[in-house]
């Protein structure tokens, strides 16, 4: 049974794999933040509203960093002296929050779609 | 030192209510601390080893690697819990039918133990490397280092008192009572982890659709707040879900409730082999 399951999972896993090596990863504009010494720049990023987006985070810093934002639902680890990149789907207008959940009273900003 | 406390707290919060239930659930059977510990141990072994390899991973599927590894993760650890639970739902009725079977039960009780010891470790795996990470940080940067990594390792103590707490407050419930409700907090754990998985894949933009925010309750209760942390656990509670989300929540809590249902039925109509 769980030889069964096992081998299912693996099918579906290495189908949704082929899948994603076939998606291009960029869309619309792209945009470009760093972070440093545990800091946004910039802490504020505008872009344009109701337009699927790129949105690349470069943490130049020496430890690695969890860039979360809970209104965009991105959560992720970017390692040290690495970078990440997200699509953005297409956003209301309005101001989305992030933070670098390491490093949270320094490492904050926020997205604006207008 | 007290942010680093909150910020490993929060992140072994997951891991000690899970490894807390699967305690009280598999209680009584022979070898379940065994496994459940070597579950434990599997798990922070394998966090470190994410940890070390971060890099890799996340540059890897074109830099989905990450949202496609803790997807899997959390997928397998949904699938392993449902397994239980279904099981565990024909047999739980033998339990109370005939004591003759009690034997029996715990005999199957003890084929869903492997799977049970591996949601543990999967849930530690997951949730581990990310606290190895933070920690390591703390020590490559080494500006603040000791009173954090300090506030670090009493947040993963803290983690663990959630897991003691949890498997004392419940094996107070009776044994009769304790099965529905274990079985209840498994079918939620379960529909909150699948939720979880299905954000990842949007995440990847593997899935593109249903993105719209259901609700926006984090002005009430933020998922970053202990008790909004407890209950993303046990019930799977989210502050802004997406649409995706919260259909894939209700999906896997009918599936696993109607199998368990049907499984619990079954046994009336297959032939009992009788001693």
């Amino acid at each position: 049974m769980t030889h069964f399951i096992t081998k299912r999972l693996m099918g579906v896993m290495i189908c949704a794999f082929s899948f994603v090596t076939h998606t291009s990863v960029s869309a619309g504009e792209t945009y470009t933040l760093t972070l440093k010494d545990h800091r946004f720049e910039p802490a504020q990023i505008t872009i344009k509203a109701e337009t699927p987006a790129t949105l690349i985070v470069k943490n130049l810093d020496a430890a690695p960093e969890e860039f979360e934002s809970k209104p965009l639902r991105i959560e992720k680890i970017i390692p040290a002296n690495s970078e990440a990149s997200f699509m953005i789907h297409a956003l209301k207008a309005g101001r989305y929050k992030f933070v670098g959940e390491f490093h949270e009273d320094s490492a904050k900003g926020e997205l604006v779609a207008e | 030192m007290l942010g680093a406390l909150i910020i490993v707290f929060r992140e072994a919060i997951e891991a000690g209510l899970i490894v807390g239930i699967v305690l009280a659930v598999t209680r009584g059977l022979s070898h379940a601390r065994t496994y459940v510990f070597a579950g434990v141990g599997a798990g922070a072994g394998g966090a470190l080893l994410v940890a070390l390899f971060a890099d890799v991973l996340s540059k890897s599927f074109s830099g989905n690697g990450q949202e496609l590894f803790n997807a899997s993760i959390l997928a397998l650890a949904v699938i392993m819990l449902a397994w239980h639970n279904i099981w565990m739902a024909r047999h739980g009725r033998e339990l109370s039918q005939q004591l003759s079977s009690v034997g029996r039960a715990v005999a199957s009780g003890e084929r869903t133990l492997l799977a049970l010891a591996s949601v543990v470790g999967l849930a530690i795996l997951r949730e581990g490397s990310e606290v190895a990470l933070f920690l390591y940080g703390v020590i490559a940067s080494g500006e603040t280092g000791y009173d954090v990594f300090l506030g670090g390792l009493l947040g993963l103590a803290l983690g663990a008192a959630v897991s003691f707490a949890t498997f004392y407050g419940l094996v107070k419930i009776p044994p009769r009572s304790l099965f529905v409700v274990t079985s209840w907090l498994i079918t939620f754990l379960a529909a909150g982890l699948a939720a979880q998985s299905a954000a990842f894949l949007q995440q990847a933009g593997l899935i593109t659709m249903m993105t719209e925010t259901l609700w926006d309750t984090s002005w009430a209760l933020s998922d970053k707040t202990i008790l909004g942390r407890v209950l993303h656990t046990l019930i799977g509670y989210s502050d802004q879900p997406s649409l995706l989300q919260g259909l894939v929540y209700l999906l896997t809590l009918i599936l696993i409730y109607t199998a368990s249902k049907f499984t619990a039925l079954r046994p009336r109509l297959e032939p009992r082999l009788s001693p």
